[in-house]
């Protein structure tokens, strides 16, 4: 199987939102006030998302983490709700009690996410686990880190899922950095998919760059995984291009490294090929940008209008009443 | 430190990070059997000189500061085991909540492998765990669970609410030869304060009177002593004299300072900033209900976190930490 043209087009303008959304997220972490806690983004990182999402259902759960925008926007999370969290208020998709480093949208099946690294793993064998038990025709996406495949819990789950071939797609986006520490600075081997070796499970290292490449490696995991095939871990190669949070002064990323992967830049890199083929012309990509930037301001405007949550509203959702 | 000790000392300011910074430099460099462990602790992401270990790497070097993987089981379990190899860990868990991932190791194993052994092995290691609400990340962030290592029979659980207190705590749980579990709450770090340039030491399981009062002792630990503080001055302007009883260390517990005060005032308020159900204040209640009841003139009270995971947005994680004007309240209804 081939990807579609409107397969390309869906994955450029989700990546188009997605970079919208964080640069807007960027420039409002630099106003006073307007932004509380810390800032997590994946700008350059926006393939992974686009094209791992582009392959799921929406029967598809997935499991994210502390570096989700990305993720959720591709999901088909609402903007403007993420905003609103983001920016602290009542009508935020958590109400105000996540921020945005554990965003759950239940909306797109994004059911748990996780700022505790190495956190997703576990869940998501545990959600794969739920999907082959009720025999359902769905898997579980769980996206993760370079660095969380130090913790235990990577190496823990990953055996379970592939001893009781549950149908999960571990989707690591190696960006080469965990905080500060560089890939090599915390991994003694070169790829993290031959770790699959280890687990029963097939790994494949695709160019995290490149949205449709990681559509269709994703696109096989889930069919293996449904043909109860078991679990794939995937290695996207790829690129934080901020520091780990808004404020840090990536005192340890070479200003060189950063410029040569801005230049791999995964958006530039579907737009020419689409262009390329015939299947977008200047004007269309305008007006995908245009239309994915208003979607990205009206959000904010939507965010900036929206009342803070009444305090006594903390005590609400500990419980199932 | 007691105030009388500090008009003999030169002082310089800093805030906690700074002050734990010095101590493990000044240890470091007394003991080479001292080295740290972290994530983070070396190269970080933060630049501040505010942070507890800026500058180490620089000064001892990657052999005695290592920055490892994010793999907190690990860290713990790399601590326990060069301890009993005659090593003297000082490792660092990056936020609290993260102390689950090293639980195993630190609960299970150096907490019990001493006993286990027959009192013929031991485990000098400390594990900093940086802590506290009021930074905007919410819940898998900011938890405080020192009622859950103060729980657990073989650690010592230190919480130093000054950064004079904090060095001169950090140096004796560095020589202890126990395992101590030393929480810093972050919101210290900037801070700053008077911490005497000397060496010295505070011992681990002493309280301290921050304020002396006549009325009702607030027990309180860590950065809930500045709520405390605030709440005992506001009320000083209406004639009620506050004591303030700063405990530094829950396990081992200094009975005898709380028992005493509350002897001396007959009324008592407990103030943490963790959540109340099994919270460290029940046990400092029990202490001095088995031990003073008789001298209490009213019911004592807990000020406390309500029981929820401290929420991300502005307003409601205001609402989770408690403020002077909640210990006021818990005070006028007793006095
Ligand atoms: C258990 C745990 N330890 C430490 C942290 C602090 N932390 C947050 S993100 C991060 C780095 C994770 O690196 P990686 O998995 O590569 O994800 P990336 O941030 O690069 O997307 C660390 C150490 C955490 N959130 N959870
Ligand atoms: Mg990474």
């Amino acid at each position: 199987m081939t990807v579609s043209t409107q397969q390309r087009l869906e994955m450029l303008r989700t990546m188009l939102l997605a970079r919208r959304f964080e640069e807007t997220l960027t420039e409002l972490c630099q106003q006073p006030d307007k932004i509380h806690g810390m800032m997590i983004l994946a700008t350059g990182q926006e393939a992974v998302g686009s094209g791992a999402c582009a392959a799921l259902s929406p029967a598809d759960v997935i499991v994210t983490n502390h570096r989700s925008h990305h993720h959720l926007l591709a999901r088909g999370a609402d903007p403007k709700a993420l905003m609103a969290e983001i920016f602290g208020r009542r009508t935020g998709c958590n109400k105000g009690k996540s921020g945005t480093l554990h965003l759950a949208v239940p909306e797109v099946n994004a059911l748990c996410t996780t700022t505790v690294v190495g956190g997703g793993f576990p869940i998501a064998t545990g959600l794969g686990f739920a999907q082959q038990y009720r025999g359902e025709t769905a898997v579980t996406a769980c996206f993760f880190g370079d660095g969380a495949t130090s913790e235990g819990s990577f190496h823990e789950a990953l055996n379970l899922a592939g001893l009781w071939r549950l149908p999960v797609v571990f989707v690591c986006e190696n960006n080469r950095y965990a905080a500060a520490q560089g890939y090599d600075e915390h991994t003694p081997i070169e790829s993290l998919a031959t770790r699959a070796d280890a687990y029963g499970m097939p790994g494949e290292q695709v160019d995290g760059n490149d949205a449709p490449a990681v559509f269709e490696v994703t696109r096989r995991a889930r069919e293996r995984a449904l043909a109860g095939e078991g679990p794939t871990l995937i290695e996207c190669m790829t690129y934080r291009w901020r520091g780990h949070g808004e404020g840090d002064p990536q005192r340890y990323q070479p200003a060189e490294e950063i410029a040569a992967w801005k230049a791999r830049c995964p958006i530039e890199r579907l737009s020419e090929t689409l262009r390329a083929r015939g299947e977008l012309s200047d004007a269309e990509l305008d007006d995908l940008r245009a239309s994915t930037a208003a979607v990205v301001a009206e959000a904010v405007r939507f965010a900036e209008e929206s009342p803070w949550p009444e305090p006594r509203e903390a005590l609400d959702d500990v419980w199932v009443a | 430190m007691s105030g009388s000790r500090e008009g003999e000392m030169t002082m310089q300011t800093l805030g906690m990070g700074q002050a734990v910074n010095q101590a493990l430099r000044e240890e470091m460099a007394r003991d080479s059997r001292i080295f740290l462990a972290g994530e983070g602790i070396g190269v970080g992401i933060h630049d501040s000189p505010m942070m507890p270990t800026a500058g180490l790497l620089e000064a001892f070097g990657p052999g005695r500061v290592k920055d490892t993987p994010v793999s907190e089981a690990a860290i713990a379990g790399l601590a326990v085991g060069a301890a009993a190899g005659g090593l003297r860990p000082v490792v660092e868990v990056m936020f609290n909540p993260f102390f689950t991932l090293a639980s195993d190791m630190i609960i299970n194993h150096a907490a019990k492998l001493r006993y286990l052994s027959g009192g013929k092995t031991r485990f000098p290691l400390v594990v900093r765990i940086k802590s506290g609400a009021g930074f905007g990340a919410g819940c898998q962030h900011s938890h405080n669970l020192e009622a859950w290592v103060a729980h657990c029979p073989g650690l010592k659980v230190v919480m130093p609410a000054t950064p004079a207190d904090a060095k001169g705590l950090l140096k004796s749980a560095i020589r202890d030869d126990n395992p101590v579990i030393f929480i810093e709450d972050m919101g210290l770090y900037f801070a700053p304060d008077a911490v005497p340039e000397d060496d010295y030491t505070i011992p681990i399981g002493k309280a301290d009177i921050k304020r002396a009062g006549t009325d009702v002792t607030v027990v309180t630990w860590s950065k809930m002593l500045g709520v405390a503080m605030q709440a005992a001055e506001q009320l000083a302007g209406e004639g009620v004299d506050v004591e303030v009883v700063d405990l530094r260390t829950l396990t081992p517990l200094d009975s005898e300072t709380i028992l005493a005060s509350v002897r001396k005032t007959g009324r008592l308020v407990v103030l943490h900033e963790a959540t109340r159900t099994g919270g460290f204040a029940g046990e400092v209640a029990a202490v001095v209900m088995e031990q003073a009841f008789t001298d209490l003139k009213a019911p004592l009270r807990r000020v406390t976190g309500p029981d929820i995971p401290v929420p991300a947005s502005p307003p409601l994680e205001q609402f989770y930490i408690p403020d002077a004007g909640q210990v006021v309240a818990a005070i006028r209804e007793i006095v």
